[in-house]
């Protein structure tokens, strides 16, 4: 592989067991302003049937990766940067024809959005929609589309699915059409599940319902989940393993356990420690401080530094790369787990560790 | 959460499954058949009293312009003997309902009857074709967008800088020569541009929600997506301002067959009935050009009306 050459040349297609491969994702959005790089270097990979979740607050990419993905960016003002690669199934999808790629969306993968109010159209009945899909890419008879499309409403526990065909979104609640949603994405029955905030626009009785419903569907119909969310609890519940995002880059990657209950980025400390538990009484509530930089304006070296408690001017001066940390298979990007790390590595586990316990102390604020 | 299942319900069921499930104790849900977009317009459309008498007109113009000619003893084509005693015509009497046409001594009522054909006909159909390219012009550039969008509404900016009226004389009489089939064609290939940048308005709208974008994650091609999931979400400001082309379109026949240089005189229309009373005025004849011209007025409100209803009947936020 040169540095020069205009297209890069495709990597070696990863081994039969891993069903998706991203490797080092760029999506820049070229925009009046300038360029934005939404996803900056992403990579990980998902298993058959196992699931993977992408957290991150809004604008850290997880949504543009996910699009990236299913190739539903339009192209300008959006731009895959030559070097990213995303292998599905044995192929790469970057480099598909279009006529391909659209074979492969709704059959293969499929994907569940954030609005169930906004995403189903508003003129055709439900069951049509569905039944749509089906004919799409199964190539069967409309009558057994239909059929199908019956079934998949009745494996997501909509009541009298023959009836509720018939109907049109408006005539269905949030938590139902969400269902349909879900229906929708299995008909087909997809590989791979992309899950975009599935449960945001819900409340959180149907959303704790609708969560329940797809890891049961996914475990029945052996597809692997992509989940994306800033939900940290719907993450514990949901997957497996665990990417956080932040400003485009992937800064910790693990297994849920490992991210949740001992994370080595100091942005997930930040935001495990941010959540309020009931041991945590006296002290306030923790904060990241700052806010998430602009995209026009990003720190030199590390991007979460202005807002790391724990830096100091290497992470100025040095790009991070993501490091393994002291648990197998977990990665930080952070010096901390560099040789420039050592000493501060203990400190900064000592201060969340605290932080977990009692709250960070905010100096005589109680 | 306890869910029941019920059977499909028809009205008479409704009381017995409300009963039973109240003695149950649980939650239940019972939905009538559910209505369509066009039951639901229908139903808003019903209450709207002027679009209703709007639509009787029409239906009475219609069946009168189908009927008329056929019930009617008096043919377009055959001239009675003219009577040099009534020069002027005959007044509506009961053997000529809307009275003779000076001169020739023509049934005025069998005139107009024909014209309603013609002139419904002109409008109707110039309005389809307008509509058809309208549509296919203003979803391509609305969906597409960019150089494509460019070049179209460039187009359509420069048919709308043109002044239609002469090019519809120019063009009825060079090309048209008189000929119904052509007049149509001229005034459907002169009235697709506002529909053109009313659909492609829509179009930037509602290719932005979130459906579309859902349609794409299955695999639908953009063809579909044009006219399968986004075109049905257009349709009623679509049929809203078909309905006022319509009016237009009659509107317009009538002038310029009055000026003569629309359907050839041989085949009556509203405009070129008018056009020979025009002499016969002076000398009292004022049944020849009133019906007629009655019967554009009533045309035209009768498509407003009827447009006015259809707009409050497919707005999804007005309630009925």
């Amino acid at each position: 592989m040169t540095a020069t050459a205009e297209r890069h040349a495709l990597g070696a297609p990863p081994p039969d067991d891993i069903l998706l491969d991203v490797r080092n994702l760029r999506t820049v959005f070229h925009v009046m302003d300038g360029d934005v790089p939404a996803v900056d270097g992403v990579s990980f990979q998902l298993r058959p049937g196992r699931s993977i979740g992408i957290v991150g607050e809004s604008g850290s990419g997880k949504s543009v990766t996910a699009l990236t993905i299913m190739r539903l960016l339009d192209i300008p003002p959006a731009e895959v940067m030559p070097g990213s690669e995303i292998w599905f199934d044995g192929t790469e999808l970057l480099r598909m024809p279009m006529d391909a790629m659209r074979k492969i969306r709704g059959n293969d993968i499929a994907m569940i959005f954030q609005e169930p109010l906004t995403s189903l159209n508003p003129v055709f009945t439900i069951g049509g929609q569905i039944a749509e899909q089906v004919e799409l890419h199964l190539k069967v008879k409309k009558k057994e589309a239909w059929e199908r499309a019956i079934e998949s409403l009745k494996l997501v526990g909509i009541p009298s699915p023959e009836r509720r065909a018939k109907q049109y979104p408006h005539e269905m609640s949030g938590g139902m059409r969400q269902r349909v949603m879900i229906a929708m994405a299995l008909s087909c029955e997809p590989k791979l599940l992309i899950a975009d905030e599935p449960t945001t626009a819900l409340d959180v009785t149907i959303q704790a319902q609708i969560l329940e419903l797809l890891k049961t569907i996914q475990d029945r119909t052996d597809s692997a989940l992509l989940l994306i969310t800033h939900d940290l609890g719907v993450i514990a519940e949901m997957v497996e393993d665990v990417v956080v995002m932040y400003s485009g880059q992937v800064v910790e990657t693990g297994t849920v356990d490992q991210v949740l209950l001992e994370p080595r980025a100091p942005y997930t400390m930040g935001l495990i420690e941010s959540i309020p538990t009931v041991d945590k009484r006296g002290g306030r509530l923790s904060v990241i401080k700052g806010t998430v930089p602009s995209p026009f304006n990003l720190p030199p070296a590390c991007r979460f530094e202005p807002r790391c408690p724990y830096a100091w001017d290497h992470c100025r001066k040095v790009v991070p790369d993501l490091f393994q940390t002291d648990h197998p298979n977990q990665l930080a990007r952070c010096h901390l787990y560099t040789a420039a790390g050592v000493g501060r590595r203990e400190q900064a586990l000592e201060a969340h560790a605290q932080a977990m316990t009692v709250g960070r102390d905010l100096g005589g604020q109680r | 959460m306890t869910e029941v299942h019920l059977p499909p319900v028809t009205e008479p069921a409704l009381e017995e499954i409300e009963r039973r499930a109240d003695e149950a104790g649980v939650d239940y849900e019972v939905q009538l058949e559910s209505l369509n977009q066009w039951q639901l317009a229908w139903r808003k459309f019903r209450k709207h009293r002027l679009a209703l008498v709007g639509l009787g007109i029409l239906i009475v113009l219609i069946v009168a312009a189908i009927l008329g000619p056929i019930l009617s003893p008096f043919v377009f084509n055959q001239i009675p003997k003219p009577d040099k005693a009534v020069y002027a015509g005959r007044p509506p009497s009961l053997a000529h309902l809307f009275g003779e046409t000076g001169g020739l001594q023509r049934d005025v009522l069998q005139l107009v009857v024909n014209g309603a054909r013609t002139s419904l006909v002109i409008g109707f159909t110039s309005m389809g074709i307008g509509v058809l390219i309208g549509t296919i012009v203003g979803s391509v550039a609305g969906y597409l967008g960019g150089f494509v969008d460019n070049v179209l509404m460039r187009i359509v900016d420069v048919m709308l800088s043109l002044p239609l009226l002469f090019v519809i004389l120019v063009a009825s009489k060079f090309f048209g020569n008189g000929n119904v089939l052509l007049i149509i064609v001229i005034f459907g290939l002169l009235s697709w541009m506002g529909i053109a940048r009313l659909v492609r308005s829509l179009f930037l709208s509602i290719r932005e929600r979130e459906f579309v974008e859902a349609a794409k994650a299955v695999g639908v091609r953009d063809r579909r997506i044009i006219f399968r999931h986004i075109l049905p979400n257009a349709v009623s400001p679509i049929v809203v301002s078909a309905s006022l082309i319509v009016a237009g379109n009659i509107i317009t026949e009538a002038f310029v067959s009055f000026l003569g240089f629309g359907v050839n005189p041989i085949y009556p229309t509203w405009g070129n009935v008018l056009s020979n009373a025009l002499t016969f005025i002076p000398v009292g004849n004022w049944w020849w050009p009133f019906f007629p011209g009655l019967a554009i007025i009533m045309t035209v409100l009768a498509v407003n009306f009827i447009g006015d209803g259809l707009r409050d009947a497919l707005d999804p936020r007005s309630r009925a």
